[in-house]
């Protein structure tokens, strides 16, 4: 009885698997057709999408050809200073902020915090008309990466701060603070010195989540970035995709441009990429 | 040092807060307050001038029947997303927990999509639905086989399926959290009195994971309610606008149609009824929550 029921088990378990394998290839054949196509000529993607190799052979010529047609070296450092520049400012200034909120319950901190909170329900639409009238019109700063990254900052730091606020307030002891008052430390060096040395996971978690969206945003830098030499990789696959939508080989290069930096990063930091997101999404 | 001076205070809270301050008003506030304000004028989006026109913008919207049908049709795209998002995810995550080999392999695997942006998703899959199942479906059946993304209902069915595979693997990540936080004991408990494995997950462990499905709930509806990215390279509206949900509308209205005033009382329309549906549906959610 006991072991027909093990036997019974095995299989569920067998079956699970394979099940899982399938579903898992599903999931990734999207990006499996883009890798095979990209070695393909332009005529051997038309004629049949779905061999493997295509009756013309091997190419590599649609890389170097995209790349140098998306400027990709260009986009791809724009991508990097904004996600990088963005990320860190989110970091310092929220969880100087959350400090100074759970520290001191002044009318200032309770007033912050809850427009903070209130505002995490805004989405970006209701904010993107008046962001355009106000900097581009009004301001007349767009085309810059500073003022792209100074926004990024601005819609992320309710989020992040929520996050750090609570972990200052859980995980911080003050006692720890107080050694470090008597000590003679002041405010500022305590904060740095001891409190976000100790926030280290939630710093990983706020800082994978906010990189991820940093990179990934299409619609605030499309907004703000008009000029060519100062556009993101998911501005510059939008335009290059309109301009040479008819050649299928330079596409399916550009596209897996456009993925493979952040997959490359996902096969090293997977662990904690999940981790991340899990954390932040269950406390927010 | 006295430490309750106004002073002291003051200097404390721009130390520390100034900058999330400043930067949060700068991009939030201000442009919530001032769009409230362009929602009242006829703005062309070039001129610096800005005509007050009282609620002439609010009645267009109204009339705009465009755009309720965008937004009737972010419902229904919303409506079929948020189901099979959650059924896909929670069947996932409970495939996931099951403790067969390579769970954490599976997991990382399901949440490819969710780390690459929604305009190259829309992109790879506007090739796998032209291309690929098109080369697919005339080796099948012989002759042209059109696109799914050419009809109505076909590019609202690629829609809702793209959207499905972006976010079902995050929400798995929220539901699996959900099934590590029901204690063990609770599970061998329920099987030893005599539970079998089906009805400890009905009466045990889904009750126990309320919560989870509140939060997973909430962030697919607040998501797919305002979906840009995807639809803008997916489908761009097409055939003829038929796939044009609201965000994309308010887009259109505002930044091709130059009418900004109406454009922003359209969002701000979008805003109250995604706002409403969510709390709503939060509320709801809470109300039944059990603890262990």
């Amino acid at each position: 009885m006991q072991e027909k029921k093990n036997t019974g088990r095995t299989i569920a378990r067998v079956l699970t698997f394979i099940l899982l394998l399938i579903v898992l290839a599903a999931f990734v054949f999207p990006f499996i057709l883009v890798v095979i196509n990209v070695f393909k000529t332009k005529a051997d993607i038309t004629v049949n999408p779905l061999s493997i190799i295509g009756n013309h052979g091997f190419t590599m010529d649609n890389f170097p050809n995209a790349m140098e047609k998306m400027n990709f070296l260009n986009v791809f450092k724009n991508s990097l200073i904004v996600t990088i520049c963005a990320t860190i400012l989110t970091l310092l200034f929220s969880a100087m902020a959350a400090f100074v909120i759970v520290r001191n319950n002044w009318k200032a901190c309770i007033i912050f915090f809850a427009v903070m909170i209130a505002s995490m329900v805004i989405p970006f639409q209701v904010l993107m008309i008046p962001i355009v009238s106000v900097y581009g019109n009004l301001l007349k700063v767009v085309d810059q990466r500073l003022v792209l990254i100074l926004l990024h900052v601005g819609f992320s730091v309710s989020m992040a701060t929520f996050m750090y606020h609570g972990a200052i307030k859980t995980n911080v002891p003050k006692e720890l603070e107080e050694a470090a008052y008597i000590d003679g430390c002041s405010r500022w060096q305590t904060f740095w010195k001891v409190v976000f040395p100790l926030l280290g996971p939630t710093t990983a978690t706020v800082a994978i989540i906010d990189a991820m969206a940093f990179w990934n945003d299409y619609l605030l830098p499309s907004l703000i970035l008009k000029d060519k030499m100062v556009q993101t990789i998911p501005i510059s696959t939008k335009l290059f995709y309109g301009t040479y939508s008819t050649d299928i080989g330079l596409i399916m290069a550009a596209l897996l441009l456009a993925m493979l930096p952040i997959l490359i990063l996902y096969l090293f930091l997977q662990k904690f990429i999940v981790k991340g997101v899990t954390s932040g999404a269950v406390k927010g | 040092m006295n430490r309750d001076k106004m002073s002291y205070k003051t200097s404390q809270f721009i130390m520390f807060a100034g900058p999330a301050l400043l930067l949060f008003t700068g991009t939030v506030i201000v442009p919530l307050f001032y769009g409230l304000y362009l929602t009242f004028t006829s703005w062309d989006g070039i001129s610096l001038s800005k005509p007050f026109v009282g609620l002439a913008n609010y009645s267009a919207a109204f009339a705009d029947t465009s755009y309720w049908q965008s937004l009737g049709k972010t419902f229904i795209y919303s409506f079929f997303s948020v189901i099979f998002i959650n059924i896909v995810a929670f069947l996932l995550a409970y495939a996931v927990t099951s403790g067969i080999k390579g769970q954490n392999f599976f997991r990382a695997g399901f949440f490819i999509p969710n780390l690459i942006g929604g305009i190259v998703l829309g992109y790879v899959w506007q090739f796998v639905f032209n291309r690929a199942f098109t080369a697919l479906g005339a080796s099948i059946k012989g002759g042209t086989v059109p696109s799914l993304l050419s009809t109505e209902s076909g590019a609202m069915f690629c829609l809702i399926l793209v959207s499905v595979w972006q976010y079902a693997g995050y929400m798995m990540l929220i539901y699996v959290a959900g099934f590590m936080s029901v204690p063990e004991a609770l599970k061998e408990a329920a099987l030893i009195d005599g539970c079998t494995p089906g009805q400890a997950l009905r009466k045990v462990i889904l009750p126990l994971m309320r919560s989870s499905f509140v939060q997973c709930l909430f962030l697919s509806v607040t998501r797919c309610f305002v979906v840009y990215d995807v639809n803008l390279s997916l489908t761009n509206g097409e055939p003829y606008g038929s796939s044009e949900l609201a965000a994309m509308h308010v887009y259109q209205t505002a930044f091709k149609h130059q009418q900004f005033g109406t454009g922003q009382a359209e969002a701000l329309i979008l805003f109250l009824i995604c706002a409403v549906v969510g709390v709503t549906q939060v509320y709801v959610g809470k109300k039944g929550e059990v603890e262990a």
